[in-house]
């Protein structure tokens, strides 16, 4: 090799681990900054008023988003009721039953879904639910949220238990076992690692919703009671407080955008645990 | 697809139970019998007109180049093919006079036991690997025996014995291999079919299945395919030499390694081609 030659490979190598390197630098960096971001600007708004009390009209100290907190948590778990078992169930009919004609369609159709702005759900639960029920609740709001968790959760189940092994379904099928056993019993639990961190993913992204709930749950400044009254989450609280006048909702809508990405933390925290110690018990 | 009168091979019918080979081992009852059977890959004629007759707590040993259809065949006979899409079978297959292609497909595969070229263990402990089997299948008696039994008869226990609950993944791919035998025995097979078990194994793994091999064949009929002639001379009693989907010739194994009545056979042990 001449040294020219030897020269020009050393520096294109230079260059791309520089492009390389910094793009992925730029990556960290921007999850950094919102964190970094997050915290500069809310943190200071953050005490146990906080989490504790219900919002105070502007002015009065103390008040909080408690009622918000629990209002995502109710509208995050009804919209996994809803969405999750869906998700997975049909993700296990794409890679496990499905003929191509009809795994086509529903790959197509769920990707489809998965383009459909967020508003246009909104829309689609405040006509389906809202209306007939001429009331603003929970229900709605975690209908909608369940509608945008679906082909998440479709896609994700279906990617990873195609990546168990032929050979596993065919061990099974080789000792007797049925389509439907090999599946539940081999194929599921081979790839459970994966299908659930899928359905935190799917929960993460529907967690910082807003515009689906903006006519379905509406919001609150009061607790919720029950499943069918409007309800306060805190990515409309948010939204309200941020385009608000006052330099004190300001840095409580700061503050929230903390909250929610703390509480989507711990729940991804939580679940790769509880995942780990299953997989632990199993092995 | 089964033709029911398609038997009239020279094995048919009662006198049958009797094994191919009247020079080799005349008094062997046929366990496996195979007659006219074709088979298809979409249009694809993978096997053409097939006879043989598998003799009963005897290693038959199929050997053949790459893609002559070896493993295709070992498939038919527990009627793997059926996971894959657009195959088409015709012929009869017979499990003891019972038609394969008629049978429950849970209970032909108890009684016919699969191993495959790549060790395959579940990703789940060596007890529950074993115990898989047993517990879909529902067989009777205490399950711990029937994994330690399992184990045992693969010549696996003494190595395992106390790490019954370690993932099956930290064994090494000789220990898998035995496994996936253990766990293949778990459900009392009458036929055990090998698919070139050791392809993927060191010389040592290889030796200790094939020994392990030997002491099976009390409680079980073995089909093996193998790439490898010199374990088929070592391992089988009867083998199978396949060429394009035919079955160009059937002997007892030692005939068709030193006179082999096919110039094709002798073509192919001999290294001249495949």
């Amino acid at each position: 090799m001449s040294a020219a030659r030897r020269r020009w490979r050393k520096i294109s190598n230079l260059v791309m681990l520089t492009c390389t390197g910094l793009c992925a630098l730029l990556a960290v960096g921007a999850m950094v900054a919102i964190l970094g971001f997050l915290v500069w600007k809310g943190a200071g708004a953050l005490n146990w008023d906080f989490f504790a009390n219900l919002p105070a009209p502007v002015g009065v100290p103390g008040g909080g988003m408690a009622n918000a907190i629990v209002g995502t948590g109710k509208l995050l778990l009804l919209a996994s009721l809803f969405g999750l078992p869906i998700g997975l169930l049909s993700g296990v009919y794409l890679a496990e039953f499905g003929s191509r004609p009809s795994s086509f369609v529903i790959r197509y159709v769920t990707d489809l879904l998965n383009g459909v702005p967020s508003i246009v759900i909104g829309i689609f639960a405040y006509a389906v639910i809202v209306l007939p029920m001429k009331t603003f609740s929970t229900l709605a709001g975690g209908f909608a949220l369940g509608v945008m968790m679906i082909p998440i959760a479709v896609r994700s189940t279906e990617e990873s238990l195609r990546t168990v092994p032929p050979g596993l379904r065919e061990a099974s099928e080789a000792l007797g076992a049925s389509r439907t056993t090999t599946v539940v019993r081999v194929v599921v639990p081979a790839s459970f690692r994966a299908v659930l961190t899928g359905m935190m993913l799917a929960l993460a992204r529907v967690a910082g919703e807003t515009a689906p709930l903006l006519f379905t749950a509406f919001g609150n400044n009061d607790w919720s009671s029950g499943w069918m009254r409007p309800i306060a989450s805190l990515p409309v609280m948010i939204y309200n407080y941020a385009i608000s006048p006052f330099r004190d909702w300001h840095r409580q809508a700061w503050a929230a955008g903390l909250v929610l990405l703390g509480l989507v933390l711990l729940a991804n925290i939580a679940a790769k645990l509880l995942i780990g110690r299953a997989a632990e018990a199993e092995y | 697809m089964a033709a029911g009168g398609v038997r009239g091979v020279p094995l048919a019918g009662a006198a049958a139970r009797r094994s191919a080979e009247p020079e080799g081992k005349p008094e062997a009852v046929t366990r496996i019998e195979v007659s006219h059977l074709n088979f298809f890959y979409g249009a694809r004629q993978a096997l053409h007109d097939i006879n043989l007759a598998v003799p009963a707590n005897l290693v038959t040993a199929l050997i053949g180049p790459s893609g002559c259809g070896k493993s295709t065949f070992l498939r038919t006979l527990n009627r793997m093919y059926e996971t894959q899409r657009h195959t088409r079978l015709d012929g009869s297959i017979l499990l003891d006079g019972e038609d394969v292609l008629e049978m429950d497909l849970a209970l032909l595969r108890r009684r016919i036991g699969m191993v495959f070229q790549k060790p395959n263990p579940f990703p789940k402990s060596v007890f529950d690997n074993v115990a898989y089997g047993p517990r879909i299948n529902g067989i009777e008696g205490k399950l711990s025996d029937a994994v330690e039994r399992s184990l045992r008869r693969a010549a696996l226990w003494d190595e395992v014995k106390d790490h019954l609950q370690k993932s099956a993944y930290a064994l090494s791919g000789g220990q898998q291999q035995r496994l996936c035998i253990a766990r293949a025995l778990a459900v009392n097979p009458e036929v055990l079919l090998l698919d070139e078990p050791c392809s993927a194994l060191d010389p040592v793994s290889t030796a200790k299945i094939e020994e392990l091999l030997f002491g099976l064949k009390e409680s079980c009929t073995i089909v093996m395919v193998t790439h490898n002639m010199q374990q088929a001379a070592r391992v089988s009693e009867y083998a199978a030499f396949l060429l394009d989907g035919r079955m160009i010739e059937y002997a007892p194994t030692p005939r068709l390694f030193t006179t082999p009545s096919d110039p094709r056979t002798e073509a192919y042990i001999t290294g001249r081609f495949g």
